[in-house]
């Protein structure tokens, strides 16, 4: 393993100290428990509050700020953060029409945001997030993971919340945006969580998985590396058949990067993306490529469509001020 | 059951995790995503050293003390489910005491129930309740037999094995190895080893 570290207990507390730092102007950070909050405090709107484990920023602090998140709540690498983090935060961020949690659907993530919102003095309410269409036989399962997708749901569903909105207002269009989303991911190396040392998963330089979770957790299956052309192709059939989208649909394409494969990869994935989601009907009328949703040092990308309405569109679009999103503020 | 055997517990639990590093982190990597050995490390070191804290205590207040700590140390999947056992079973030594074989085997099988309500799992699902509820089940009917502590130990710590095996051929419909399919077949689940773990070293402590 060779990576910026003193000492693998400070990674978490010297990354999140450097992070408040750095946006020293958008953010503020508290230590033990975890938790980040917008630097003003929003009076009179739903506070929303995300969390999960770390390894994956700028998920979920990077996204803090005006237009998005109030709070967000980083546990350890790639382990779902305490309900302790949970309360803390809303208690600090909580502006009188009750809390929305973004979480994420992995067992962990929803267990401690449960017992968080069984625990909490305020009104609560929840949205899942479920866009990882590599998952098969979702309903026989926990159900699909939620990955890249959920930057869309915690866009749309902050800025909602900026105008005012009610919590089950909010819940209600998180939980539409979330229903319009599929991602699919492709791992072509491991990553190496620090307190291990060593990587995830095995995986030899003629292979790729795909289908890979934001943890380096197996996906589909293992397959040969191939072109980029016929690896899109195969992501971008398996978005269709999650989302079946009518022709003539308009659409965000979102490629994410898992945190070493460079821009130049990503963008070409987004050129052959786009073609291959046209050729199907479906205009890409809004982009994001970039890292949004990593998985520590993987390489590798995944591909999120999120197939648009006007008002889907009309909160995509309004301004937002964040560490890692910002724009029209 | 007094608090200084809760507390005995404690360190022979963080002995058997610490002596299985390299097993549990690479059934985690087979199926996992690698953080169980680590979590289950910062839990029980968290709980070793409470122990000035916990000993004047009385047993239900230890567990639940154990059961808050764990809340907030550990984190992923485990975390919530192994407060939610210590605090289940702190519920039922508060409620019905402290005295007998059978009020341990009802805390234990009421620490398992949480965990399944909490998990929303049941047995068959390639988890740790695969060790947890036929270990629960034997040890309620082993106690209305009156057998004796060590042939429960015994008994307990055989039917925790076989329960852990038993997760090898299972397909994964909780927890992180759901999405995996057929691809968990052949892998114990890190989780049910764990938990086999736990049971065999506080097991042993019984003479």
């Amino acid at each position: 393993m060779k990576k910026f570290i003193n000492k693998t207990d400070d990674i978490l507390t010297e990354s999140l100290s450097g992070f408040a730092l750095a946006h020293h102007d958008l953010v503020s950070l508290n230590l033990n428990p975890n938790y980040l909050t917008r630097k003003q405090k929003a009076t009179s709107k739903v506070a929303i509050i995300s969390g999960g484990g770390s390894g994956h920023e700028p998920l979920h602090a990077g996204y803090i700020g005006y237009g998005m998140l109030d709070a967000a709540c980083p546990g350890h690498v790639f382990t779902s953060p305490t309900p302790d983090q949970m309360l803390a935060a809303a208690e600090a961020v909580h502006a009188d029409k009750g809390i929305l949690f973004i979480v994420k659907n992995y067992a962990g993530d929803v267990m401690n945001f449960e017992m968080a919102a069984e625990m909490l003095p305020f009104e609560s309410a929840t949205v899942l997030t479920s866009d990882d269409c590599a998952v098969i036989n979702s309903t026989y399962t926990t159900g699909r993971r939620g990955v890249a997708g959920t930057v869309i749901v915690e866009k749309c569903v902050g800025s909602l919340a900026e105008t005012g909105a009610d919590l089950q207002a909010c819940k209600a269009l998180g939980d539409k945006v979330n229903s319009r989303i599929a991602s699919m991911g492709v791992a072509l190396t491991s990553c190496t969580v620090p307190a291990a040392g060593r990587p995830t998963f095995d995986i030899d330089d003629t292979e790729l998985e795909m289908g890979v979770g934001i943890h380096g957790e197996p996906g589909r299956r293992r397959e040969t590396m191939r072109e980029a052309d016929t690896i899109v192709t195969d992501v971008v059939t398996a978005i269709l058949d999650a989302l079946k989208p009518a022709s003539g649909s308009e659409a965000l394409l979102l490629i994410n990067g898992f945190g070493a494969t460079p821009l130049m990869e990503l963008y070409l994935i987004y050129n052959t993306a786009t073609r291959l989601f046209n050729e199907h009907g479906i205009k890409i009328s809004r982009s994001l490529v970039g890292n949004y949703t990593t998985a520590l040092d993987m390489a590798g990308a995944s591909v999120t469509l999120c197939l648009l309405d006007d008002e889907i569109k009309q909160h995509w679009d309004s301004p937002v001020h964040t560490a890692a999103l910002r724009w029209g503020a | 059951m007094n608090s200084s055997f809760i507390l005995t517990s404690a360190d022979a639990i963080q002995d058997a995790i610490l002596q299985h590093e390299s097993e549990l982190e690479s059934l985690d990597r087979a199926i996992g995503d690698g953080d169980h050995y680590i979590n289950m490390k910062r839990g029980a070191q968290a709980i070793v050293e409470m122990q000035p804290e916990l000993a004047a205590l009385t047993p239900d207040a230890v567990l639940n003390k154990i059961g808050m700590k764990l809340l907030s140390t550990i984190g992923g999947a485990s975390g919530p489910l192994l407060a939610s056992f210590f605090m289940g079973m702190a519920k039922v030594i508060k409620e019905k005491g402290n005295t007998s074989i059978t009020s341990y085997a009802s805390a234990f099988s009421a620490g398992v129930d949480t965990i399944r309500q909490r998990g929303k799992a049941d047995l068959g699902e390639k988890t740790m309740l695969d060790v947890l509820i036929p270990v629960a089940n034997q040890f309620t009917a082993l106690a209305a037999q009156n057998a004796s502590a060590k042939e429960i130990s015994t008994a307990l710590k055989l039917t925790a094995e076989q329960g852990m095996l038993s997760t090898k051929d299972l397909i994964a419909t909780k927890g992180r190895a759901a999405g995996l399919g057929e691809r968990a077949i052949g892998h114990i689940d890190p989780g049910a080893k764990s938990c086999q773990l736990m049971i065999e070293a506080v097991c042993n402590l019984i003479q």
